[in-house]
């Protein structure tokens, strides 16, 4: 018999039965639950007169377009200016409370970005199938999860009936292999693997990511890299569990304890790939290829080293590829053969589920620190991407640093991720920003979106245009 | 799901090809937090004169007189009659949300695009493709007679005019099972809830982690 992925060991562990057509029926162990996708999901439920299938199974919280500014906050719902946002946040409140749902609202300590808060507390645990009503739901897959976002009549099917209805992916495994620079990230990693792949690359299939480089980085940075799965197709991304994974869920809030931990442990340490396992697809990724990356375009493929110039529609292999990039010159407002080192920025954004965990704050508060933001800039933001990350970073006095360097420290959520509350680009204004899409407006209306890593957004913070942080020294 | 058996009611036209889901219910409308109330804003753009936005009072608002849908020989119509492609455009569930809020259980075109197709049963909705000759004749009869009904039996698969002629149509036998039973996708899933208990009762004893409570 072949050996098996560690797709395959999740899919099988979780399958509750199969038609004959190859649909499944896939248990869900956990389901996330925020503001902007569940309000029909409940409403379906009520107008059907059914109740949640596993309550203990669902855990909620508004992000997507809670305020950020601590003012806004303040006086929690009520508080919130905007009165689509606010009923939004409110029916969530209400929906958790009628079907006694644990939420943490906009006033808990533990609220955030949900991709941020279920690892965070534990929520979220190794051989877990994973779900919640939005796209960056990969992220979890970082700890041998299998996880995925769903769409709003999923979340009420989930809801009702703790099963999800799919059919199997194929298996692909992304493997990089060799030593970083220690200026490149895991951010940077994802990028060029985006680059490399495209955007459609990993389309139908369960993406596990593997090897040294792999192994060498955090949990924190297996996350950033198993969040981006997405924007390269693949509905869910892996990673083998691990020695660092195990360590980084021990003593979460709702790890197992005692007993039940060794005995998960036990199962754990069975979560990865067996060595004769056969991939559908293998991609081969040589660490030492990477530079610092940059996105000039529209589409997270889209995507260079920080020492490239912007391509020209001539290079284009297809006619659908210069129209691609002409269309994107002309958006960004760009020009073929400008370095990218040239690009004038208007905003910075340090945040979002790729990269507003603790260690990419404190990444961008070491290049940060003793310096001042570009006059140019309009506006520098960092937005933690929980309150207990929120917490601890000022425990450490980061807050400082940003703050004394010219940055606005804000209060959890998604932000200027996807604009869905007054954090947004103007018209035609640069960004660079540690989130995960680039699509037109994506930002803000005519918003123009450069997707970089925490250390490169918060170096172009001081500079005003990006710069190699491999060689860069600082502006003094 | 209410399940779907004999339906009579009166047919109102939407005599036009290619109604994208936009069109059935206009982007402003999509932030609601509801999937129900989308019924007087249900061809929001065609049946005012006026920009519909959310929130407003639609009995106030300038109706467009020229619009069949909006004469009084059509009101309480549950039969929409209507031309090719119907439901194009992006796959919104809003598009069957409102129809059935307006009122519209059954609907008549000679093709519907894919995705609203299987929204349509998704929400208890039976959408019936007839060739265009059919669909031509039923404009014709439809136009002629006020107050013209339409009997559909889903169980024969029958279309029955007032004066006893029929026409068949075709369902999928799975779709068709699902609507006489009121069953939604979750209804169906629900028929293996056997399954998903044994399979938490096993997962119990191996994983029990899991069903520590939140
Ligand atoms: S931070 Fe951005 S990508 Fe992540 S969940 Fe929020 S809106 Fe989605």
């Amino acid at each position: 018999m072949k050996g098996k992925t560690l797709y395959d060991k999740l899919w099988e562990a979780h399958l509750v039965t199969q038609r004959p057509d190859g649909t499944a029926l896939i248990y869900i162990d956990r389901h996330l639950i925020h503001e902007v996708t569940s309000p029909q999901a409940f409403e379906g439920l009520q107008l059907s007169g059914r109740t949640p299938w596993r309550i203990g199974a669902n855990l909620a919280m508004p992000d997507h377009n809670v305020p950020t500014l601590f003012q806004e906050r303040r006086s929690g719902i009520d508080g919130i200016c905007d009165p689509v946002s606010r009923l939004q946040v409110l029916t969530l409140q209400n929906n958790c409370k009628n079907f006694n749902i644990l939420e943490f609202d906009m006033d808990d300590q533990r609220q955030g970005i949900v991709h941020v808060v279920g690892p965070e507390q534990g929520a979220t645990l190794p051989g877990m199938t994973v779900v919640c009503g939005d796209s960056h739901t990969s992220t979890h897959g970082a700890l041998g999860t299998l996880a995925q976002g769903i769409g709003t009549s999923e979340v009420e099917h989930v809801l009702a009936t703790q099963c999800l209805l799919q059919k199997k992916m194929k298996n692909m495994l992304i493997k990089v292999e060799g030593e970083l620079d220690e200026s490149v990230t895991a951010k940077d990693i994802i990028l060029y693997i985006i680059g490399t792949i495209g955007t459609a690359g990993g389309t139908g299939y369960t993406i596990e990511f593997a090897g040294s480089t792999i192994r060498s980085l955090s949990t924190e940075g297996r996350m950033t890299i198993c969040n981006m799965s997405i924007e390269a197709g693949a509905r869910a991304g892996l990673i083998g569990v691990d020695e660092t994974t195990l360590s980084y869920v021990q003593g979460r809030p709702f790890a197992p304890t005692g007993e039940m931990w060794d005995q998960a442990v036990a199962y754990w340490k069975t979560l990865v790939s067996d060595d004769d396992a056969v991939f559908d697809r293998v991609v081969e990724i040589n660490a030492s290829d990477i530079a610092p990356q940059v996105s000039w375009g529209t589409s997270p493929e889209m995507v260079l080293p920080v020492t490239a110039t912007i391509p020209s529609p001539e290079q284009a292999v297809s006619e659908t590829e210069a129209e691609g990039i002409q269309q994107a010159l002309r958006y960004m407002g760009l020009q073929a053969g400008q370095k990218i080192t040239d690009i004038q920025l208007d905003r910075i954004f340090i945040g979002s589920c790729t990269n507003s965990r603790i260690e990419d704050l404190r990444a961008a508060a070491r290049i940060v620190v003793g310096q001042k933001i570009a006059p140019t800039l309009k506006q520098a933001l960092v937005v933690p991407g929980s309150g207990l990350v929120k917490q601890q970073a000022e425990q450490e006095g980061l807050d400082n640093v940003f703050k004394e360097a010219g940055f606005e420290w804000r209060e959890p959520g998604c932000s200027m991720c996807l604009a869905m509350n007054d954090d947004k680009l103007g018209n035609g204004e640069h960004c660079a920003s540690t989130s995960n899409r680039n699509f037109e407006g994506r930002q803000g209306f005519g918003g123009r979106t450069h997707l970089v890593s925490p250390q490169m957004a918060a170096a172009a913070a001081i500079a005003g245009h990006f710069v190699d942080i491999r060689y860069w020294k600082g502006m003094a | 799901m209410e399940p779907f058996h004999v339906h009579t009611g009166i047919v109102a036209p939407m005599d036009r090809a290619n109604v994208d889901t936009d069109l059935i219910i206009p982007k402003q409308f999509l932030k609601s937090i509801k999937r129900t109330g989308f019924g007087p804003n249900l061809f929001d753009a065609l049946r005012y004169l006026d920009e519909g936005q959310p929130g407003m009072d639609n009995s106030a608002r300038p109706r467009n007189p020229d619009l069949m849908l909006n004469q009084d020989r059509y009101q309480n119509a549950t039969i929409l009659l209507t031309r090719g492609n119907f439901g194009c455009g992006s796959s919104r569930e809003h598009a069957p949300w409102a129809l059935l809020d307006y009122g519209f259980k059954v609907l008549l075109a000679p093709s519907f695009a894919d995705i609203f197709y299987n929204n349509c049963f998704k929400n208890g909705i039976l959408p019936i493709l007839q060739e265009n000759s059919v669909i031509e004749q039923l404009f014709t009869a439809m136009y002629a007679e006020p107050g013209f009904t339409l009997t559909v039996d889903l169980e024969k698969q029958v279309i029955i005019m007032r004066d006893g002629q029929t026409r068949e149509f075709d369902v999928d036998p799975f779709r068709k099972e699902c609507l006489l039973n009121g069953l939604d996708d979750i209804g169906i899933t629900l028929r293996d809830q056997d399954k998903i208990l044994a399979y938490e009762e096993q997962r119990r004893h191996i994983t029990p982690w899991i069903f520590s409570e939140v």
